[in-house]
């Protein structure tokens, strides 16, 4: 890669010129992406619940453990599609009996959550398991 | 060392590695909570262990990074540091930040954290990676400012180089997609969307920059190496980089609501993204083997050799193993992807980080290198801890593998809690190779302290 035709500076333009070009390339999919959004996130069933639900889905750092829709860690069940998995009341019963205490394996903290903080979580699990997310995961286990 | 300045670099070096250091005692707690599940707990649950692990490695190599800037800036630029001062006073706002917010996950459950640093005010905690309050996010910005305001200046002062206008690009990328983590709609979709500028564009993008940035000023120190030959070499890695990798975010795009044409997007330039880790590696041996002198500094070239070759493998390799959406329908969110973040981020910027403190460290304490028997400990280091990563990697790899075919594939497939425990074998020896990795540590942190009377090389530069 000594002298010749390619030199420093065509090699500099290069990627001055690509970075620019697929950067905008990216701002294009974006905006293409964002006018289709609507169609599979089906954000009109976001209710004030549903919001409130991913709050508290947040500020229990819940993706500390589980992953949700294939993120987050991975030392507890995928949870996007839980609300399919398992329904609402066993949801509930299952978080209000945490931790199970058995020795040696995996322990869920007990959150504490007020009975409109698990409708508002459960709310949200709903709405997220409704994603249009292209048929992924390959089954009900997640 | 050529500017009384560049000695700012060194509190960034040594809290660099303290945190490391507490980095990896964190991974042995979340390695045994994978077989041992009520380990430590309820003191420490896995959500608050991990998150501890992740952040500090994000912290100690942002450390890394500031440090290798306020070194390699003046020497680049042939002038001292626009303000050591307040490189310095940005140094301890950091730490006590960085420390306090670790504190904070620790001493109180994160709900309460929450609550009292007022994310009701704009809610960004509680995802991934993003964990920290907002006062810490805005911290960030702070400290990120004055390092940028610092050697922005300095730059601007004296001689421009590429690796400096490189390096720049690479840290101004990094504090304005940072912003990004501010971002958090009600709208999981567009939040997971968004969360990507911030992570897929420093980790596959704009980190990449300071990478090779730091990699060829190694290379141009240790090798002698013409600078016009390096930098080309340094503008074709990067054109690589970014013209695969930043189309390359499609691969995050497959499964999270966002349109199917993605995975077409994405496997196509993901898949091109090992190219510029492979050049990379040919970079840093053509170097090497063109050498124009012997440096001392036998080990800093070890690191910067390795760094090329272990990237090319965890970010290239076994990124490219799982980024084609018909193989990642499969594999997404699985032990796959902790294998590939373990080597892609071990091998591309822990190593490229112990690189510059390899070859600045000596310098900064007034030798071109430390004596023979100093830099025989760190070769063992560099080999324990990269070989224990690479088996830590492939036995994640083992159980990635079997996770998928016995939770995703097949005609009765078994639950999740089920598929784990079939894997502890997997995850035992996993937490074998995470001691071996400590162990590589400790002699890494005491080949500091390795002196050698007799053949020291006393010439001060």
């Amino acid at each position: 890669m000594d002298g010749g035709f390619f030199t420093k500076s065509r090699a500099r333009n290069i990627f001055f010129g690509g970075s620019v070009f697929f950067f905008l390339l990216l701002l294009v999919l974006t905006f293409d992406t964002v006018q289709k959004l609507p169609k599979s996130d089906h954000r009109e069933n976001i209710t004030p619940e549903v919001a409130r639900g991913k709050l508290v889905w947040e500020t229990n750092n819940c993706i500390g453990c589980h992953s949700l829709i294939g993120e987050g860690a991975y030392f507890a069940p995928e949870l996007g599609n839980v609300y399919k998995r398992r329904g609402e009341a066993f949801i509930k019963a299952w978080m209000k009996a945490m931790p199970t205490g058995a020795p040696g394996r995996r322990q869920m903290p007990q959150f504490n959550l007020s009975e409109g903080q698990m409708d508002d979580l459960v709310a949200f699990l709903k709405w997220t398991s409704e994603i249009n997310t292209q048929g992924w995961p390959p089954n009900i286990e997640g | 060392m050529q500017y009384q300045s560049q000695l700012v670099a060194k509190p960034y070096f040594i809290a660099a590695i303290g945190l490391f250091i507490v980095q990896i005692l964190f991974g042995l707690i979340v390695g045994l909570q994978y077989v041992v599940g009520d380990f430590l707990f309820p003191e420490i649950p896995f959500n608050v262990a991990r998150m501890v692990h992740t952040n500090l490695l994000i912290v100690w190599l942002l450390f890394g990074f500031m440090g290798a800037a306020y070194y390699l800036v003046p020497e680049e630029s042939e002038r001292e540091l626009y303000s050591p001062k307040l490189a310095i006073v940005t140094f301890w706002i950091f730490l006590v930040a960085g420390a306090l917010t670790i504190i904070g996950y620790l001493a109180v459950p994160y709900a309460t954290l929450a609550e009292i640093t007022g994310n009701d005010i704009l809610p960004t905690m509680g995802r991934e990676f993003l964990e920290q309050p907002l006062i810490t996010k805005v911290g960030i910005v702070i400290v990120a400012l004055s390092l940028l305001y610092n050697v922005t200046m300095t730059t601007l002062m004296g001689r421009k180089t590429s690796i400096t206008i490189i390096l720049l690009m690479g840290l101004w990328g990094l504090s304005l997609f940072w912003m990004f983590s501010f971002y958090n709609p009600e709208n999981l979709v567009l939040d997971k969307y968004y969360w990507w500028w911030v992570v897929h564009m420093w980790v596959e993008g704009v980190w990449e920059l300071i990478m090779g940035a730091l990699l060829a000023f190694v290379l141009i120190k240790v090798t002698g190496v013409d600078r016009e030959v390096i930098d080309k070499w340094l503008y074709v890695i990067i054109a690589l980089t970014l013209i695969t990798g930043i189309i390359g975010m499609g691969h995050h795009y497959y499964w999270i609501g966002t349109p199917g044409y993605w995975q077409w997007w994405g496997s196509l330039f993901s898949a091109l993204e090992p190219i510029p880790f492979f050049v990379m590696t040919l970079f840093a041996f053509n170097m090497v083997n063109r050498r124009r002198r012997d440096h001392p500094n036998k080990i800093a070239t070890l690191w910067a050799l390795g760094t090329a070759v272990t990237a090319f493998l965890g970010a290239g390799v076994w990124g490219f193993m799982h980024t084609l959406a018909p193989v990642n329908f499969y594999t997404h969110g699985s032990q796959i992807t902790a294998a590939h973040g373990h080597l892609a981020f071990y091998g591309a910027y822990v190593m490229v980080v112990l690189a510059i403190i390899s070859y600045a460290m000596p310098m900064m304490r007034g030798r071109v290198a430390n004596c023979a028997k100093a830099q025989l400990w760190e070769t063992w280091s560099f080999w324990l801890m990269t070989i224990s990563m690479v088996v830590i990697t492939l036995l994640l790899t083992g159980a990635g593998v079997m996770q998928v075919w016995l939770q995703r594939m097949g005609d009765t497939p078994m639950s999740f809690m089920a598929t784990q425990a079939e894997l502890s074998v997997f995850y035992w020896l996993r937490v074998i190779g995470g001691g071996v990795f400590f162990i590589g540590l400790i002699i890494y942190v005491i080949s500091f302290f390795i002196k050698d009377k007799k053949e020291a090389v006393t010439t001060s530069v």
